[in-house]
């Protein structure tokens, strides 16, 4: 439905999106992540036509939006990361506009006004003025123009952004009943949202895509190393090289450091699981063993870790500070 | 058919957004009240020098070259001092607001987008000459002036009105601060006017290059009550060749990003 090939996007002499592809099939609902100013919104602004590509093409529901922009741009809908409102025009004025502009038949219009209305919750502002909406209600207004021709793919910048936590969750209820229909890209950097509304998540930072997969599908092949937490009171002795010693470990960082507690990250390969050793490393070097648990990766950290990698050559041989990851210690030792 | 419908959705939008705000009235409020000024004082002048002749046995003197011919000259130069104020927030508003994005992510052409600000702004500079009718009318009432030199007055204040606005549209899709769009809008209209006031200094091909660029000079026939080709082929490629180079500009903008 959506195609992209190898898009790139300088201004100037800033390289804003670089060598960019994707694809997205029908019916999905494709999560664009990364931190801001990664390239999201330029992105998304070539493949609603807003601006042209320096290089590479995209193509929207069959149409390359670049030599057939009014083909394209009347299959997509789109969210601006600003809602482009008009203040001096009511809501369902603006919608009537709207629909107008996208070549909505005369005859439907006042049907399909209605229906969006309903279906984003804003019939109770039809007559109040754009300036005078709340953030949530400008940005659910912006969501119901994107709606308005009933267009095949849905192009979304942060769609929840401003909205109350009951309007996140019916915006995103909003949006997967929209899959399937429709085509959706949304732009987020929440990720609980990405894994709770997206099918397929492309990771972007600095311009180039770094990841693509599944929300599981990312976990999971980011978790190539097990990774324990482990707490012990080492007497004063030095704790890393007797862990390290392990059979099995391949890395261990000193996460935690107090007196009489020291807290260490250990990897192993995948799919090992060497917590016996450790225990008995632990207890026949004659130290307290504290605290023993495996590390689940959230998708916060597999976000921060994909996103840094490129800047940072070997992020495996990176030395990370001593008080990187603080996992919370229930129960406070001492 | 699509694209007449596409204008006409830009054209209603713009022309509903300037009376939606305080703009438009504004805007023809000052209009008139400047306007009756100049007519009121024409035609003073006018009366007084009809009863001098007329006590001097000769005849009534003709009211259109007499005095509409100097109201809408004048006029014309009120037209300049006010066009910036409804063309200056034509494109920068909306950049400026991020609806930009909508118009152009929306299935419409750049030049349907063109054309129907441009008709947007010419319905209220329209509305706005409409009033002035209303004076004429007095006069029509109250005397037997020719209808057809005012007929050509008038388009020849709409031709004048068409190439402001296109100007005023170029300069506005130039920038995201409406002020900065009016104060330029407003500086280069007056350099159309008086490019020519030291024309007599310069040689004969200059000062014909500088007559002929001087925007107000081409009025002055109509004024008279005369329609000429000459004036209304300039004044009609003057308003193309201002939307051509705002088309350009849109286009170029995108491009930069």
């Amino acid at each position: 439905m959506i195609e992209v090939e190898h898009i790139t996007k300088r201004y100037g002499r800033v390289t804003a999106v670089d060598d960019v592809s994707f694809r997205v099939e029908r019916g999905e609902i494709l999560g664009f992540l990364g931190p801001n100013g990664a390239g999201k919104t330029t992105t998304m602004r070539i493949l609603t036509g807003y601006m042209p590509p320096t290089d590479g093409r995209a193509t929207v529901a069959g149409y390359d939006v670049f030599t057939h922009p009014v083909d394209a741009k009347r299959r997509t809908g789109y969210l601006p990361e600003m809602p482009p409102l008009y203040p001096d025009m009511t809501v369902r004025e603006y919608l009537d506009f709207v629909a107008r502009i996208k070549g909505v038949p005369p005859k439907e219009q006042k049907d399909r006004v209605t229906t969006v209305m309903k279906r984003t919750h804003i019939d109770d502002v039809a007559a109040k003025h754009c300036s005078k909406l709340s953030k949530g209600y400008r940005q659910r207004v912006g969501l119901a123009q994107a709606l308005i021709h009933n267009p095949e793919v849905l192009i979304l910048d942060e769609p929840t952004a401003g909205l109350d936590p009951k309007q996140i969750i019916e915006t995103r209820d909003l949006i997967r009943g929209l899959a399937g229909d429709h085509t959706i890209v949304l732009s987020t950097h929440i990720l609980p949202e990405v894994a709770q509304t997206c099918h397929r998540v492309v990771i972007i930072a600095k311009g180039r895509v770094v990841a693509v997969d599944t929300p599981e599908g990312l976990k999971a092949r980011l978790q190539g190393a097990e990774t324990l937490y482990v707490q012990v009171d080492a007497m004063g002795a030095q704790a890393a090289p007797v862990l390290q010693a392990i059979p099995g470990v391949t890395r261990v960082t000193v996460s935690d450091h107090r007196t009489g507690v020291d807290g260490f990250e250990i990897e192993s390969a995948r799919g090992t699981d060497i917590r016996r050793e450790i225990a008995r490393a632990v207890v026949n070097s004659g130290w307290g063993l504290l605290e023993l648990r495996p590390m689940g990766m959230s998708l916060e950290e597999i976000f921060l870790q994909v996103t840094t990698e490129e800047g940072a050559a070997a992020p495996a041989a990176a030395p990370e500070a001593p008080d990187a990851v603080q996992p919370e210690t229930p129960g406070g030792v001492q | 058919m699509n694209s007449v419908r596409n204008i006409l959705a830009i054209a209603g939008k713009e022309l509903r957004s300037y009376f939606a705000s305080p703009i438009a009235y504004v805007i023809i409020g000052l209009f008139a009240l400047l306007f009756s000024r100049f007519f009121y004082a024409y035609l003073m002048v006018f009366v007084q020098r009809s009863s001098g002749m007329m006590g001097m046995g000769g005849g009534a003197n003709n009211i259109n070259q007499e005095m509409i011919r100097y109201v809408l000259m004048n006029s014309a130069v009120i037209i300049l001092f006010v066009m910036p104020m409804i063309t200056m927030r034509t494109y920068s508003e909306e950049k400026r607001s991020g609806t930009i994005e909508l118009l152009l992510t929306s299935p419409l052409t750049d030049l349907e987008i063109i054309v129907g600000k441009f008709l947007g702004a010419m319905g209220l500079y329209c509305a706005m000459l409409a009033v002035t009718v209303a004076y004429m009318g007095i006069l029509f009432f109250y005397g037997n002036p020719e209808w057809r030199p005012v007929v050509a007055g008038y388009l020849g204040l709409v031709l004048l009105g068409g190439c402001f606005i296109s100007v005023g549209l170029l300069i506005s899709s130039l920038t995201k601060n409406q002020i900065v769009a009016g104060v330029i809008t407003f500086a280069v209209f007056l350099m159309l006017w008086i490019i020519n006031w030291s024309a007599d200094q310069s040689g004969p091909t200059m000062r014909a290059v500088l007559n002929h660029l001087s925007i107000i000079d081409h009025f002055d026939d109509f004024a008279r009550g005369i329609i000429d080709t000459k004036h209304v082929v300039y004044y009609l490629s003057f308003i193309t060749f201002g939307l051509f180079l705002t088309a350009k500009s849109v286009d170029s903008e995108r491009w930069r990003g």
